[in-house]
């Protein structure tokens, strides 16, 4: 057949040969031509853009590299250059003041432990990849903050015996309250009685006393009143009651339940032993610290109470009992709306009028009071946008299968609405941790503040120590929020792929 | 079938599990939770103040303040009341606020277009801006440009001279001042008179294009309208306007009209701060107009500048609107950096009123209160321009 | 889980602010707690100034000192609060702090109106100006026109107006919330004038690149008696903070110092005795131990020899007595005997 040629005439029976593409449109040169040169206008751009950007990289090499100053003992060494640069020594001197703040020197292995053991439990985190995210986080979110609390601080807190009674209550209540709930109410209540009548006792009597002044013994090595005594003793055999009662359950969810509360009861007292032992710490005080240390602690506090006021706050917005929805719409949009300054202004002003006659909070504990508040509510608007982002399905599926509203929420819509606005999160956390540096106008020495302040060391005072000051300050904030950010867009495009749908 | 149902089920619903029950009684203790906590605070706060010889009331406003301030956009002396320094405070924040926005939208605009350019370099600068400009913080940047703005250049005797017009220095841009003379307020009512003309006649094209398709260059006519109007009525009343030159004279200029170094380092980073986040939100706004719009309207033979005026535009702006708008409300609220850099803003302005007269709580909640209705004001023009712009599906 | 976190959370909130709860008087809570908590001026050579290791110097520092020794005989026994002008009153008012010694300006409204007490005056100041030397400026009154840079939140501020206005000359007023930036703008320019109390523009003259390039006028517009403060409604510690105080001025007068205390204590001199408490019981009056005031003066000395370690002569600050001199050698400090 082949051999007989067509009557069409010419067939090609291959291929023809591949051509290259024409060079001016392939290689660094064709690459050139669509990007840079397409057009004379582009060209006149392209030029002019280049230019602009080696102008800008010669001015900032030119003054940190070339004209700067790198060695030397005082502002001597930068005034004597005539037309000199960056002023380094300075840097190289104040960049243990930038990093601690007035940390005394001989403790400063505390922060040290905590900058390490937080970087590296973040980092593994932060990397889908590794394996043990629950206890990751869980140590993120309630060991390390403890740790460093512990460490920073020096611990050995000296907790009023007020506070303790009040937490023993607060205890010993939720051992009558979380059981029953496991439970429901109903059954609850018709299998404890004794218990429940126990715990009403015990309430009526704290109440009564909250109004009437009861007589006071001295117990625990303090007073106490002959009120609260009673209450805690009832509080106490109700507990024993109710947890009598459930251990002898073969209710599986009822168990686990119970399991949980005595673990995070024995967490919570776990954390009282914790910062009221003493480890033979130095206390250090809030007032030394400063710099970064303050800027991390500031921004790490700010969004890990954020986090949880944050999802309350968002359930509330979204939830059908018009008190607590308008509750929250009012806290939200309260916080969003003022800036962050008059809210650190209110904390450090108004706050301590807000508290009973004595009760005194310290300095920074007043602005993480304002970041935490201010910065849940943006937090809250991140959830909201996550939980609208659960189908309707998903709620129904839920309520179909008999699951309460926490379980709804705790088992299927949150894990699934916090996945989507991890990006969110981050973000978040960006935007406050360049927040940080407004707590620098209520007074405390953030980085940004630390570096500000170290302007008028006389020792240290030239033409170029403020530029080289904020040049430093920049560089350090951009290369955490460029970090960030970058793993922010990391975790958006691989979270992505779950939801999009791929093929038919 | 309901009596049926109605047997089987139990008769007795118990109260605990009556869900509506459970929500009222939910409700009811978080609500006396809430209001015992406004209780505490309010009972703590009168308690600590009374302690103090003091009680929240507003009459201090009434009083001298006895300071002065650098920037009075109306009169202030130190003869003036806090209420009028707040007052002060107040409009120089809708200033910055005002001037701020207006730089930071032209800014974003070309940094998020530019971004979307097919030029390599072009793209790359503008990404590297957006990175380079958000990763840092605002407060860092306010200093940077006060810094920049006052460091290089000179003092008021050496002052960069514009043609004896307007002269730079470390105090600021001091130009001419315009002083109106009588008859100038027929300017200002033929300037809106050009605004309802052009709005007049821009409604009347659109209609007349809906009924015949003929179309009427409405835009030019409506600003000549606006321009021309009070340009005419200017001319006619034979220019009723003498300018106040700037005269160096013992320290400073005298006379003339100052912009304030603080006003210039204050706008420069809030626009450029803030222009970062619009173009990310302008590169979002045009991308989420599908090409398919495009290339629907090149079929319908619309040309190039029309399809974007009329078809790409429109729909990118309802995604860029509603996040501009909050952009707006962030700038607005960042303005109140300008307490580091003594700019005499509204929070600025609070806070020297708070330091003399001791009247901490009341001051907050000035702040507040005006942040708020601010904050209100935007979020119900969001909502109308949301209604409106709404896609009507049919 | 979350509600029960938030529980602990408040608890442990409740259990840090209830640490520092003050209870009884202030000086019963200082006893208590073992140490005084000072406000004071954290940028202000020669008055507050805390170097890289946070060890604090100064005039008002010394002062927080004495009272430490007095009490403690002990004068380490000091914490200290950086606070800035804002800052000050509320921090006092709250409680968080117990003695404010930071430069502050007694006058009728803050003694009247804050719920505060001054105890004394320790520095009699009063507001200047300082212009660079190159304007040729030699008196406040050929300022007319000038910017000038200040402080917010200060009777500096106020003064500033009233002497511009009195005078009838006009001014531009740039005032900033800490004295680093008020520094930093006169430094860069910004201002022809730098205004704020003339010990304050001695102290920061000296942060500048080059201080004899500035010149202090020598025009002084305001009366500004600098003193320690308290809360008001607590006269025990009222009355140690004013004793001590009076102390560091009588040890001066009776020729007592830091080297010779110790010798004095065998003077036979009764006014001496009665200082360092080998007659009568003064210090029971104040809850005090009866050598008291030889504490303090044994820590660290007595009115003029802190007044020459922080500020005179022999520092960089080199601020003559002038008025703060003693009674009896024409300047304004003088105190009530010990008797």
């Amino acid at each position: 057949m082949t051999d007989v040629p067509s009557p069409q005439g010419w067939v090609r029976t291959e291929d023809a040969p591949r051509l290259p593409a024409p060079p001016n449109t392939t290689g660094p040169v064709g690459w050139m031509l669509t990007n840079l040169f397409s057009s004379p206008m582009n060209s006149v751009l392209t030029i002019l853009g280049a230019s602009f950007v080696i102008w800008i990289a010669w001015g900032v090499i030119d003054w940190a590299l070339i004209r700067g100053v790198f060695t030397g003992e005082d502002r001597e060494a930068c005034v004597a250059v005539p037309d000199s640069g960056a002023c380094w020594p300075y840097v190289w001197a104040k960049f243990h003041q930038f990093v601690y703040g007035f940390y005394p020197f001989d403790q400063r292995w505390r922060v040290n432990i905590c900058f390490i053991v937080g970087a590296v439990a973040l980092a593994t985190m932060a990397m889908p990849s590794l394996p043990y995210k629950k206890w990751n986080a869980l140590f993120l979110l309630v060991v390390y903050p403890l740790m460093t609390f512990v460490l920073l601080t020096g611990g050995n807190l000296n907790l009023s015996s007020s506070t303790i009674y009040f937490v023993t209550g607060v205890l010993l209540f939720s051992s009558l309250v979380v059981p029953l709930a496991a439970f429901g109410i109903e059954d609850g209540i018709r299998r404890n009685k004794p218990a429940l009548v126990l715990a009403g006792i015990a309430v009526a009597i704290w109440l009564v006393s909250i109004f009437v002044s009861m007589p006071e013994i001295a117990a625990f090595g303090g007073y106490i009143s002959i009120a609260t005594l009673a209450s805690l003793v009832l509080l106490t055999a109700a507990a024993f009651f109710s947890i009598g009662h459930r251990a002898s359950t073969r209710d599986i969810a009822a168990r686990s339940a119970l399991l949980g509360w005595v673990g995070a009861v024995s967490a919570i007292i776990a954390v009282l032993v914790l910062v009221t032992a003493d480890f033979g710490l130095v206390q250090v005080e809030t007032q030394q610290w400063g710099g970064l240390l303050v800027t991390l602690v500031v921004a790490v506090t700010g969004i890990v109470a954020a986090l949880p006021l944050g999802i309350l706050l968002a359930l509330g917005r979204r939830s059908k009992m018009v008190v607590v929805r308008l509750f929250s719409i009012v806290f939200i949009e309260v916080w969003r709306g003022v800036p962050l300054i008059t809210v650190l202004f209110m904390a450090s002003i108004m706050l301590p009028l807000f508290m009973p006659e004595g009760v005194n909070f310290d300095k920074l504990l007043r602005a993480l009071v304002g970041t935490a508040l201010f910065s849940a509510a943006y937090m809250a608007e991140t959830v909201r946008g996550g939980l609208q982002a659960i189908p309707r399905g998903q709620y129904e599926a839920a309520q179909a299968l008999g699951l309460s509203y926490w379980r709804m929420m705790n088992l299927i819509v949150l894990p699934q609405a916090l996945k989507i606005v991890i990006p969110g999160i981050v973000n978040a956390f960006i935007s406050l941790f360049k927040d940080t540096t407004l707590v620098l106008i209520i007074g405390l020495f953030d980085l940004l503040g630390i570096i500000n302040a170290s302007f008028s060391d006389p020792k240290w005072v030239s033409p170029q120590t403020g530029t080289t000051g904020y040049f430093v300050a920049a560089l350090m904030f951009w290369v955490f929020c460029f970090a960030m950010s970058r793993y922010s867009l990391f975790m958006e495009r691989r979270l992505a792929t779950g939801h999009k749908r791929r093929g038919i | 079938m309901t009596a049926v149902i109605d047997e089987a089920r139990p008769q007795r619903v118990s109260l605990f599990n009556d869900p509506k029950v459970r929500s009222l009684a939910a409700q009811i203790i978080f609500a006396l939770l809430v209001i015992w906590l406004g209780y505490e605070i309010y009972h703590n706060t009168s308690a600590n103040l009374a302690k103090l010889n003091k009680s929240v009331s507003f009459g201090f406003l009434w009083t001298t303040a006895g300071f002065d301030i650098i920037q009075r956009p109306i009169e202030y002396t130190r003869d003036s009341t806090y209420f009028r320094a707040i007052l002060v405070g107040f409009l120089n924040t809708l200033i910055v606020a005002g001037v701020g926005i207006f730089l930071a939208t032209i800014i974003g605009f070309i940094i998020g277009i530019m971004r979307l350019s097919s030029n390599w370099v072009i793209a790359k600068i503008a990404t590297g801006y957006v990175e380079l400009i958000r990763n840092i913080p605002l407060l860092l940047q306010i200093f940077f440009w006060y810094a920049a703005v006052l460091k290089p250049l000179p003092g008021p005797k050496e002052s960069v001279n514009f043609f004896d017009l307007a002269f730079l220095s470390n105090r600021g841009l001091v130009t001419l001042k315009f002083i109106w003379g009588e008859g100038s307020g027929y300017i200002g009512i033929a300037f809106i008179v050009g605004v309802v003309g052009a709005f007049v006649v821009g409604h009347w094209a659109k209609r007349r294009q809906e009924l015949t398709g003929e179309q009427f260059h409405s835009f030019w006519a409506g600003l000549g309208l606006i321009i021309g109007l009070p340009l005419l009525t200017f001319l006619m009343l034979g220019g009723p306007v003498t300018f106040e030159y700037p005269v160096f004279k013992g320290f400073n200029f005298v006379g003339g009209f100052t912009i304030l170094p603080e006003l210039i380092a204050l706008v420069l980073a809030l626009s450029i701060y803030t222009a970062s986040f619009i173009a990310e939100i302008v590169r979002a706004g045009i991308m989420a107009v599908s090409h398919g719009q495009t290339e629907a309207a090149h079929s319908l033979g619309l040309r190039s500048q029309p399809t974007l005026r009329l078809v790409v535009i429109p729909q990118a702006l309802r995604v860029i609107i509603p996040p501009l708008t909050s952009q707006y409300l962030n700038l607005t609220k960042n303005s109140s950096l300008a307490v580091a850099i003594a700019y005499p803003d509204l929070v600025a302005m609070g806070g020297v009123v708070n330091n003399q007269s001791g009247r901490a709580v009341e001051v907050v909640l000035i702040w507040m209160f005006i942040y708020l209705s601010l904050s209100l004001v935007t979020s119900a023009f969001m909502n109308w321009y949301n209604a409106r712009v709404r896609l009507v599906e049919r | 889980m979350t509600s029960k976190l938030l529980t602990v959370a408040l608890g442990l909130g409740l259990s840090v602010a209830a640490v520092s709860a003050a209870s009884a008087g202030t000086l019963d809570d200082v006893k208590a707690k073992g140490f005084i908590q000072c406000g004071s001026n954290p940028s202000l050579i020669g008055f507050g100034f805390p170097d890289d290791q946070n060890n604090w110097t100064g005039f008002d520092v010394d002062f927080c000192r004495a009272v430490a020794a007095a009490i403690f005989n002990d004068p380490t026994k000091v914490k200290f609060t950086p606070l800035s002008a804002k800052e000050r009153f509320t921090a006092l008012q709250s409680g968080e702090i117990d003695l404010l010694s930071r430069n502050t300006t007694w006058s009728m409204s803050r003694d009247t109106s804050l719920g505060l007490k001054f105890a004394g005056v320790t520095y009699y100041d009063g507001q200047g100006f300082m212009v660079k030397k190159s304007l040729g400026v030699n008196s406040a009154l050929n300022l007319n026109g000038a910017s000038v840079c200040t402080q917010t939140g200060t009777t500096t501020e106020l003064n500033l107006a009233d002497y511009f206005k009195a005078n009838n000359m006009t001014y531009q007023v740039v005032a900033f919330e800490k004295n680093e930036e008020v520094l930093k703008a006169y430094q860069d320019g910004r201002c022809d004038v730098y205004t704020t109390d003339q010990s304050g523009l001695y102290a920061e003259r000296l942060k500048l690149a080059a201080p004899d390039d500035h010149v202090i006028l020598p025009e002084i517009i305001s009366k500004e008696p600098l003193g320690p403060v308290v809360r008001q409604g607590d006269d025990a510690w009222f009355n140690v903070v004013k004793w001590t105080y009076y102390a560091l001025v009588n040890a001066e007068d009776l020729g007592i110092t830091q080297k010779n205390v110790d010798e004095m204590k065998t003077s036979t001199n009764p006014e001496v005795m009665r200082f360092v408490g080998k007659e009568g019981d003064f210090g029971v009056g104040i809850a005090l131990s009866n050598d008291w005031a030889a504490q303090i003066i044994k820590h660290v000395g007595n009115y003029g020899e802190i007044f020459e370690r922080n500020l005179g002569e022999g520092t960089k600050l080199k601020i003559a007595r002038g008025k703060n001199a003693l009674w009896s050698k024409g300047g304004l400090q003088y105190a009530p005997p010990i008797r």
